[in-house]
């Protein structure tokens, strides 16, 4: 035994000691309680993982029998195999990083404990859900992270637009979650259980559905759920809003971890999708469009942390892409990557935010790269990482994906180098408006501390040279499947693009600042459907949200439930209170006049029970 | 003890309230110690029945029978199986922690309310032991006296209203359905010549089909009226909301379960073949989807903080009475999970009502705002009572719905796809209802100087937090529990004879092209 269950349980030791003491204990003990249980996490990972060598086959513990009734039976189990081992070390090694990080970034707030304590218990649940060796204990990782994504979008309670985020990402998960839901009853119909190695191994002989069937259905439904989590097209609108969280929220949960769970869950089900090829042609279409859609709406939004949201959800696209094009191992490879330089340009966003005491427009920084050296070094190594540059971490997944879309439809290929061109243009537009040109704000620019800039250091490293740690070539045997010839003319344009989208970024923003309004003002209606994001928001409020609520309001319960069913009960009511106004004066009579009621009641129906049975 | 421990779990309520009537009315506090002191003692007996009970065994265990009326064939016969123990075990755990919550709150005619909550303590275990058909329907009669004072004396403003609309919609269900029981009873003496009212006896009348499903309609408007399901829910939202706090917690969480049970103990076991019928079951549990659905969304726009939890026990309700309908076994045994998980979870929340209630005296949700400022215990509290649920995996709320959704959606999908709708729905009113009470500033002036949680209320909140994460981690003694009584209901009902699982009718269906 490995005891993989030590690595969530450390974290939710912490949980339980900065949940139910933390409001006593000094920062000091805050801190070893939180980092501590973290690190020990991570380095039991390393443990577990060291213990267990090239991991071949799937390392599986069976702990207990939890839901067992009918044709469900679902024990509480582990499993470790090389897709989370992947993960694993992803989410403890960036989850420890971010939680150092935190503890300079939140030192000023209040509540610290309560931010700690959600954060591993955010951990535990993130790492429920990747050692899952079942679909419903994944989907207790899968709720459980929702819950704490909910708590932590709205840490800052007293603020009503953070209530309103937490509420949006938590119903909407709500909505993915359905999709979920009904896909785990579908495959518990169909393959009598919900075991990952079971159902896979059932699934495996069965035909490839070139028509839709019952797999096919089972993976739109998982699809649905991993849209919501994963912000996709078209569940992807909580997430923007889920920037109302403390900036390591946004780093850990709503860039690194959480939000692959999506990716993680459809390639953990990738034997499933391999049966049900149309299914996997929607995930690439979905990843397609969500990578471009949000790219765009990046081009356009001056909250610094809106543009990095607006970018995850591209990226994430972008895995969803390569999943879809068959490239499990590029997508997840892709979900490393990401979690290294994304992480990074968020905390590095949110050393920015706390040297300028809370500003996040970027009309209001600029020429930072003198006053917060550090923190502009480190974004621009996670800027050149996300912008493809080669040969840095993001050039090497994003490259990886591409080129499998090619081999699968050359027009995916196009759409996502224009994408990546944008991709280059808002990160860097980002960084040029941040660190160059004159100082537009009041604030007084000062350099984070230690416990901040030193695991932006480590993520710069990771940013820069993660691409060599080769996922793609330690996931292939898991996956299978062919590989798409690397072609370096393909290379050579995807790269061009980024190269393009720095220049014009530069040249807008640095070079000629004024032609960026100027443009826009040209594009006119177009430039404002998209800064305002497509009116998403405001056309599902129109056609969903308002109509259910008046809908509620006026016709169910004031029309049906007061009007009609109560218009009945009452005019029988009426009735009832005149004897009930003459029951009450003479109260004690009235059990007798009761037993009375049921006796004369009970007589007259065995009257007519005889009755009708006499006429047979 | 061992041979009458059901008699003694009987009577300790109502000994109770025997000595009660001997405590002058002036000595409060010795009223109040002595009705806990009963409730604690009703719990503590009631620990050997789920102990000694052995859950390998089919059919009843700890039997006890006396002829009653003998001219009639009325015996006073009481057993249990699984799903009577766990019911018993609700009742006599959520009594007591309600009664104990009753301390501050009741200062007005201190002893009747006791005497009153104690008296339907009894009948409510009795209508869970009964085996004879006519003292359970005494038993069943008995509990409407009791919780008609209790909310027409201690309840709210609009207190007579609910409590007479209570009286006549449960007494009207419980007129009609002793139709039904004496329709079976006569045709049982036709056939055998032996009148009796013992459901096992009773079990082997042969009726022809149109008369069990007249028998079956007048069983359901008695259990129907009581869970209650749509339409016949409009009683609910005035007596929950009327009544005092600790009348809420036990008419939720142990009175609507009555209805639910009523189904699992009458209506399958003894009118199977009506049970199965499509036309029954297809409006049965359309009714509990609408009450899913509907329960949901009229929770979402209630401006009276126990209104809204009140009508999501419509909702809650509607998840039951699907699952016993969706009549295969992890149905009908989340279904009993469920009911105890909404004893728990919604006990909590009227609870939760019940404590900011005594601080303010208003349930106006707009009158809140902010709480978590000044009381944050209060905030976790309510917190882990949404949450539970809501049904979120490790509470004990997701157990019940799992079992019950995939079951629903094994008998037909399209089921299951509707009542998961209603868990989207479910987070959306409590936590809209959370943000607007807990969340944001503290705007209105009088809640600025609220005390947070005091023991008192802890010891209620407690029990019930470690009863939600043990359900919620480790199931399987429910479910162990559950396995033999379900499985003989489901094979009775869908037995060789009527099958009516989708698969079968499918194949029919295919069949039949």
């Amino acid at each position: 035994m490995h005891q993989l269950w030590l690595i969530p349980a450390f974290p939710l030791i912490g949980f339980l000691i900065n949940g139910i003491a933390g409001r006593r204990m000094s920062k000091t003990a805050v801190n070893v309680a939180a980092i501590g249980s973290v690190l020990l996490s991570f380095l039991w990972v390393l443990k577990v993982l060291a213990g267990l060598g090239s991991l071949e086959d799937a390392y599986i513990e069976r702990y207990f029998t939890w839901i067992q009734s009918g044709i469900v039976d679902v024990s509480f189990d582990f499993a470790v195999d090389r897709l989370s081992a992947v993960m694993l070390l992803v989410v403890t090694g960036i989850g420890l990083l971010i939680h150092i990080y935190a503890t300079g970034y939140m030192s000023h707030e209040g509540g610290y404990y309560r931010f700690f304590a959600y954060m591993n218990l955010f951990m535990f649940f993130m790492l429920t859900l990747v050692l899952a060796a079942n679909f419903l204990v994944l989907f207790v990782g899968w709720e459980g992270v929702g819950l704490c994504s909910y708590l932590l979008i709205g840490f800052y309670f007293h603020k009503k637009s953070a209530g309103d985020a937490g509420k949006k990402a938590f119903v909407v998960n709500r909505i993915g979650d359905f999709g979920f839901s009904l896909a785990m009853f579908l495959i518990l119909v169909t393959f009598g259980s919900l075991d990952f190695a079971r159902v896979f191994e059932k699934v495996g002989p069965m035909a490839v559905e070139h028509q839709a069937g019952v797999i096919t259905l089972i993976c739109l439904l998982l699809l649905v759920g991993a849209t919501g989590k994963s912000a996709q097209l078209p569940l992807y609108v909580w997430l923007p809003d889920a920037m109302e969280g403390p900036t390591p929220v946004s780093a850990l949960i709503h860039a690194a971890t959480m939000v692959t769970a999506g990716v993680y869950m459809v390639a953990r089900s990738a034997p499933l999708f391999n049966h049900a090829p149309i299914a996997l042609e929607v995930v690439a279409i979905v990843g397609l469009l969500t990578a471009v859609m949000a790219a765009t709406i990046g081009l356009t939004q001056y909250d610094i942390k809106k543009v990095f949201a607006y970018s995850t959800v591209s990226q994430l696209g972008y895995m969803f892409l390569g999943l879809g094009v068959g490239a499990y191992d590029a997508g997840i490879f892709h979900v490393m990557t990401h979690a290294f330089f994304k992480a990074l340009l968020f905390l590095g966003a949110g050393s920015v935010i706390h040297a300028l005491a809370g500003e996040q427009d970027l009309r209001m920084m600029g020429g930072l790269r003198k006053k917060i050296p550090v923190t502009f070094l480190t974004l621009f190594c996670a800027a050149i990482a996300i912008a493809g540059v080669p040969p840095f971490s993001g050039f090497m997944s994003k490259d990886a994906i591409l080129l499998a879309a090619h081999h699968h439809h050359p027009w995916m290929y196009w759409v996502g180098v224009v994408t990546a061109g944008m991709t280059a243009f808002y990160v860097f537009r980002a960084i040029f408006m941040c660190f160059f040109g004159t100082y537009r704000g009041t604030a007084h620019p000062h350099e984070s501390p230690l416990s901040m800039t030193g695991p932006l250091a480590v993520l710069a490293l990771l940013s820069l040279g993660g691409g060599y740690l080769d996922v793609p070539h330690y996931l292939a045997p898991m996956f299978g499947g062919e590989h798409a010839p690397h072609e370096t003319s393909l290379v050579v344009i995807s790269v061009l693009a980024g190269a393009a989208g720095i220049l014009l970024a530069l040249l807008f923003y640095v070079i000629k600042p004024g032609l960026a309004d100027a443009l826009s003002r040209l594009a006119g209606k177009l430039y404002t459907l998209i800064y305002n994001k497509y009116f998403v928001d405001e056309l599902y409020d129109a056609v969903i949200v308002h109509p259910t609520r008046d809908g509620s309001r006026a016709l169910l319960w004031k029309g049906f439930d007061l009007g009609i069913i109560d218009g009945v009960v009452n005019g029988a009511g009426s009735l009832a209170r005149t004897i009930g106004g003459g029951l009450r004066h003479m109260q004690s009579g009235y059990i007798r006049r009761y037993a009375a009621w049921v006796v004369v009641g009970a007589i007259v129906l065995l009257a007519a029970a005889a009755g009708m049975g006499g006429a047979r | 003890m061992g041979d009458n421990l059901l008699s003694l779990i009987l009577c300790t309520p109502l000994i109770g309230v025997l000595v009660l009537l001997f405590i002058p009315g002036t000595m409060k506090n010795a009223i109040r110690w002595w009705a806990n002191i009963s409730a604690v003692a009703g719990f503590l007996v009631s620990l050997p029945l789920i102990m000694n009970f052995d859950k390998s065994l089919d059919g009843y265990q700890f039997v006890e029978r006396i002829n009653w009326i003998p001219a009639l064939g009325v015996q006073y016969l009481i057993g249990v199986d699984g799903i009577s123990v766990l019911m018993v075990m609700l009742t006599t755990f959520m009594g007591m922690l309600a009664i104990f919550s009753s301390w501050d709150s009741i200062n007005d005619k201190v002893k009747e309310y006791y005497a009153m909550f104690l008296l339907q303590q009894v009948g409510m275990i009795g209508v869970f032991i009964s085996l004879d058909f006519m003292l359970f329907y005494v038993f069943w009669e008995l509990v409407l006296v009791p919780m008609y004072f209790i909310i027409g004396v201690w309840g709210g403003p609009r207190k007579l209203y609910a409590a007479i609309k209570f009286f006549l919609y449960t007494l009207a269900g419980g007129v009609l359905m002793l139709l039904g029981i004496i329709t079976l009873y006569l045709q049982h003496i036709a056939q055998t010549g032996v009148a009796t009212f013992e459901i096992t006896q009773l079990m082997n009348t042969q009726m022809p089909m149109w008369m069990e499903q007249l028998v079956f309609w007048s069983f359901f408007l008695g259990f129907a009226i009581k869970v209650p399901m749509f339409p016949f829910h409009t009683w609910l939202p005035d007596a929950h909301t009327e009544a005092p706090t600790a009348g809420s917690v036990i008419l939720a969480a142990v009175l609507l379960k009555m209805g639910t049970y009523g189904f699992i103990r009458f209506s399958l076991p003894l009118l199977p073949n009506a049970s199965a019928d499509r036309t029954i079951v297809n409006v049965l549990v359309v009714l509990s989807l609408i009450g899913i659905i509907y329960g949901a969304l009229v929770s979402l726009m209630q401006q009276d903080w126990k209104k809204l939890v009140a009508y999501s026990s419509v909702s809650h309700l509607g998840f039951c009475t699907l699952g016993i309908f969706a009549l295969n076994e992890q149905g009908i045994a989340g279904s009993v999970i469920q009911q105890i998980n909404h004893g728990i979870s919604t006990g909590m929340l009227f609870l939760i009502v019940g404590v900011i209630y005594e601080r303010r005296h208003t349930r106006e949700i707009k009158e809140y705002g902010g709480l978590a400022h000044v009381m944050p215990n209060y905030a976790v509290v309510f917190a882990f009572a949404m949450l539970s649920s809501a049904g979120l995996p490790l509470l004990n709320g997701f157990i019940g719905e799992f079992t019950i959704l995939q079951a629903a959606f094994q008998a037909n999908m399209a089921w299951g796809a509707f009542a998961v709708t209603g868990v989207i729905f479910g987070a959306a009113y409590l936590l809209w209802l959370y943000q607007r009470t807990m969340l944001g500033e503290v705007t209105n002036e009088k809640n600025k100087g609220l005390k947070d949680l005091n023991w008192k209320e802890w010891v209620v909140f407690v029990p019930l937090m470690a009863w939600a994460i043990a359900i919620g981690v480790y199931p399987k003694p429910y479910f162990d529990i559950l396995e033999k009584p379900v499985a003989a209901i489901v094979e009775r009902v869908n037995g060789p004879k009527a099958p009516v699982n989708a698969a079968v009718i499918e194949l029919k269906k295919t069949e039949a092209r």
